[in-house]
C-alpha cells in the first residue's frame, strides 16, 4: 500500500531563509560588537528589546533545534552530570550541556556560525516556568552580563487590573534597568510602533492556525511547530508579517484547491503538551497512516498575543503576556479547550506528559477527566518529553494513539 | 474444505500467543511461547502450535488478525489491532455488560473501560515502569531465588503480609533485602509483592463495573483476584477464561467480523 506523504507548503524555502537570516544577523552583531544582543524567553518582552534597538536571541528555539535534531539526549547527560536535574526542563539541560561541549547545532546548519551569539544582556519572564531564570541566570555568570527579568503571576483565574498594573510596572523598571546596564534608551513612538506590528504578527498567526478549522484542513499541529518560527523569534518586525502574508495566501490557496494535509482525513484530534521534538516526522507520518488530522494545538496557539495594542503599549504588553495559557488556571483552560473545540471541531485529545516541563503538561491535576465528564469529549495521554528520548517509549506511544483513533472510530 | 474459523495472533513483548475459534466464537485451540527477538518467528511458531494443538488444518483458517507489540510483524494476518482493542473484545464477548478490563502483562499493564455497549470509553497504560507488572514480580523472584510457578501458593500459606511501599522495583528489592535482615518469612514477602502490584494496578484509573482481569502474570496467580476484591471493596473481580489468550481470543473474533 502507498503511504501517504507529508505535503510540503512553498513558503517553507522562505521560512528557511527568515530564519538563516535572523541567525547570520544575531553572529555578525556579535563579530561587530553592535547592535547589543539580548537573549529573550519565547514569552518574554520581546517587543520591548527590539524597541530599545536590541537584537533579539531565542535560547528555547535553540534548544528545540537540538531536540528536533535528535542532538539533544546526547548533551542533557552533561548538564545532569553538574547538578541539573534530569526530572527539570529539557530545553536548559540540552542547552547547557551543548554549550559546556562547546557544540550548537547552528553551525552545521549555517556555514560560518561557530557559537550561539553571547549576549549583553538576559531578559526572562516567570510567566511559562522558574526554569527560564536558572538557565538564564547560568549564562549570566559565566559571561559575566546582567540578568533581569520579570517575576510573573502563576494559577491565574481571571486577569484583573492588579495583575496588569503589577506587570507592566516591572516591565517599566526593567527598560530603565536596561538602559542602566547596556546604554540603549526607550522611545516611545519606536515601542508603540514595535508593539503594533508584533500584534499584526500574531493575528496573522492566528489566521495560519485557524485555517485548520477548514475541513479538510490544509495543515496540522506539525506543520505549526515548524511555521511558527518567525512568529516565535521575529515577532515585532516587518519579516515575520510578511512572511506570514505570503504562508496564509498559500493556505487559502490550498482550501480553495481541496489540498488536505491528511488524505482522506477522517479524525480530528487536539494536541494538548510540549512537542516531541525528536519524533516530529515519525509522529506526523503515524498520523498521515491513521488518517486523523492534529488541527490544532495549545502550543502553537501560544505565541498569539491579541491584547497588544501600539496605543497602549506597556497595560497590553503586560496584559498579553499576562492572559496566556500558561500562566492560567484550569478553570480557564477547561473553557479554553471548549472554545478551540468550536472552532476547530476536533473528535479527541492527545494529552502529552512531558516528564520534563509540568508547565505544559495539564494531565497532572485532572483536567482531561474533569473535561471529558463535561463534554463527552475522550482523550488519550502519553508519556514523552520534548527534548529527552529517554522518558519516550515510541512503541508505547504508537499503541496508545492507535488505540484512542480505534476508539474514536467506534463512535462514528 | 472451506475456511470456517479465525484465528488471532497476540505478539506481546514476553509472550506471543494464538487462539483459533469457530464462527461462534467457541475457542477450539490455544497456544503459547515466547516472543523472544523473532516476532515473525514466533507468530508462525505459536500459530503452528495452536493449529497441532487442536488438530486442525491451516486450510480451515480463513482470516487472521494479529495484535500486541509486534503486530505488525506477522506477515500472514489481514490486518492488526491494537491490544487495548483487542482485549476489550476479548473480555466483551465472555461478559457483555460495563466491564473494566485489567491486563497485567509481563511489561505493562492496561485498564479499559467499556459501556453495556462494549464501546471503549477510556484506557490507561502503566508508565514507562516496571513497577505492577509481571517484570516486578520476575525481578523479586530471581532476588529471592524462586521459581515463578511456586510464587501463587506460597503467598496463600501467608499469615504476616508485609508491605512493600517504594514504586520502584530497584527500590523494592533495597525494601526487601531490609525486611529480610528483619526476618521477615519469603512467603509473606511474596503476598506484599502481589499486594504492590494490585496497588500499583488500581492507582492508574478510576475502577467501575464489573472487573474482569486477563494476561499471563493473573494465569498464573489468581491470588491477585481475591486481593484486587478485598482491595476495591467488595466489587466483583473475576478472572477471565483463558486469561493468558484473551488478547489473542479479541483478535480472533475481530477477524471474524472482517
Ligand atoms: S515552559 Fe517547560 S519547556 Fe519551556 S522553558 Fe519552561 S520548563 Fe522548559
Amino acid at each position: 500500500m502507498a503511504e501517504s506523504k507529508i505535503k510540503r507548503l512553498q513558503t517553507t524555502k522562505l521560512m528557511k531563509k527568515v530564519m538563516a537570516d535572523h541567525f547570520y544577523e544575531l553572529d555578525a552583531a556579535m563579530k561587530a560588537g553592535s547592535p547589543k544582543i539580548a537573549w529573550c524567553t519565547s514569552v518574554g518582552p520581546a517587543e520591548l528589546l527590539r524597541a530599545m534597538g536590541f537584537l533579539v536571541y531565542f535560547p528555547e528555539n535553540h534548544a528545540a533545534i537540538l531536540g528536533a535534531t535528535r542532538l539533544a539526549t546526547e548533551y542533557i547527560p552533561v548538564a545532569n552530570a553538574i547538578g541539573y536535574s534530569p526530572e527539570i526542563c529539557s530545553y536548559l539541560t540540552a542547552d547547557i550541556g551543548a554549550y559546556l561541549k562547546g557544540f550548537t547545532p547552528l553551525s552545521k546548519a549555517y556555514e560560518g556560525i561557530e557559537s550561539i551569539p553571547k549576549p549583553d544582556v538576559l531578559v526572562y519572564n516567570t510567566n511559562q516556568c522558574r526554569d527560564v531564570k536558572d538557565w538564564f541566570e547560568w549564562y549570566a555568570k559565566r559571561w559575566n552580563v546582567p540578568c533581569l527579568g520579570i517575576e510573573s503571576y502563576v494559577n491565574v483565574g481571571e486577569v484583573t487590573e492588579t495583575h496588569v498594573a503589577g506587570i507592566a510596572g516591572q516591565m517599566k523598571k526593567l527598560a530603565e534597568d536596561l538602559t542602566a546596564v547596556t546604554g540603549n534608551r526607550l522611545d516611545m513612538d519606536k515601542l508603540a510602533e514595535v508593539v503594533d506590528m508584533s500584534r499584526k504578527c500574531s493575528d496573522l498567526w492566528r489566521d495560519v492556525l485557524e485555517m485548520a478549522a477548514n475541513k479538510p484542513t490544509p495543515l496540522t499541529f506539525f506543520d505549526g511547530t515548524i511555521h511558527m518560527g518567525p512568529a516565535v523569534v521575529m515577532r515585532g518586525t516587518q519579516v515575520a508579517i510578511d512572511y506570514y502574508e505570503t504562508l496564509l495566501d498559500e493556505l487559502r490557496q490550498w482550501v480553495k484547491d481541496g489540498v488536505a494535509a491528511v488524505e482522506g482525513e477522517k479524525y480530528r484530534v487536539y494536541w494538548e503538551g510540549m512537542p516531541i521534538w525528536g519524533k516530529l516526522r515519525e509522529n506526523a507520518e503515524l498520523f498521515l497512516r491513521l488518517k486523523t488530522a492534529v488541527v490544532a494545538s495549545t502550543y502553537c496557539n501560544s505565541w498569539i498575543f491579541s491584547a497588544l495594542d501600539g496605543k497602549d503599549p506597556w497595560n497590553s504588553m503586560a496584559r498579553a503576556y499576562t492572559e496566556l495559557f500558561i500562566v492560567r488556571d484550569d478553570d480557564y483552560k477547561e473553557e479554553y479547550f471548549l472554545k478551540m473545540k468550536e472552532i476547530f471541531d476536533f473528535d479527541g485529545i492527545i494529552f502529552h506528559d512531558a516528564r520534563t516541563c509540568p508547565n505544559n503538561s495539564n494531565c497532572r491535576y485532572g483536567l482531561p477527566q474533569r473535561f471529558q465528564e463535561k463534554t463527552g469529549v475522550p482523550f488519550v495521554t502519553i508519556d514523552g518529553d520534548l527534548n529527552d528520548l529517554r522518558c519516550y517509549s515510541e512503541e508505547q506511544a504508537i499503541t496508545k494513539i492507535e488505540a484512542f483513533i480505534e476508539q474514536l472510530g467506534e463512535r462514528k | 474444505m472451506a475456511a470456517d474459523l479465525f484465528a488471532g495472533i497476540d505478539v506481546g513483548s514476553t509472550t506471543t500467543k494464538a487462539a483459533i475459534i469457530d464462527r461462534d466464537g467457541r475457542l477450539l485451540a490455544e497456544a503459547v511461547d515466547k516472543s523472544g527477538y523473532d516476532f515473525a518467528g514466533a507468530a508462525d511458531r505459536v500459530f503452528a502450535a495452536a493449529l497441532a494443538a487442536g488438530n486442525l488444518e491451516r486450510q480451515r483458517v480463513g482470516k487472521v488478525v494479529s495484535t500486541g507489540y509486534g503486530r505488525r510483524n506477522v506477515a500472514f494476518a489481514d490486518e492488526s489491532r491494537t491490544e487495548i482493542f483487542c482485549h476489550a473484545t476479548g473480555a466483551y464477548f465472555h461478559f457483555p455488560e460495563a466491564l473494566t478490563i485489567i491486563d497485567i502483562g509481563g511489561q505493562d499493564n492496561k485498564i479499559i473501560r467499556v459501556n453495556a455497549q462494549g464501546e471503549r470509553e477510556t484506557f490507561a497504560m502503566n508508565r514507562k515502569c516496571a513497577a505492577g507488572t509481571g517484570a516486578f514480580i520476575e525481578e523479586i523472584a530471581y532476588r529471592l531465588g524462586l521459581e515463578l510457578g511456586e510464587l501463587n501458593a506460597m503467598a496463600e500459606k501467608s499469615e504476616h503480609e508485609v508491605s512493600i511501599g517504594s514504586f520502584c522495583t530497584v527500590f523494592s528489592c533495597t525494601e526487601i533485602l531490609g525486611l529480610l535482615r528483619r526476618g521477615a518469612k519469603p512467603e509473606d514477602i511474596v503476598k506484599g509483592v502481589f499486594r504492590s502490584v494490585v496497588k500499583r494496578v488500581i492507582e492508574m484509573d478510576t475502577i467501575a463495573g464489573k472487573v474482569v482481569l486477563t494476561g499471563g502474570v493473573v494465569a498464573y496467580n489468581p491470588i491477585i483476584a481475591t486481593m484486587m476484591a478485598e482491595m476495591l471493596d467488595g466489587q466483583e473481580v473475576v478472572i477471565a477464561p483463558h486469561p493468558q489468550v484473551v488478547g489473542a481470543f479479541g483478535a480472533a473474533l475481530t477477524a471474524s467480523r472482517l
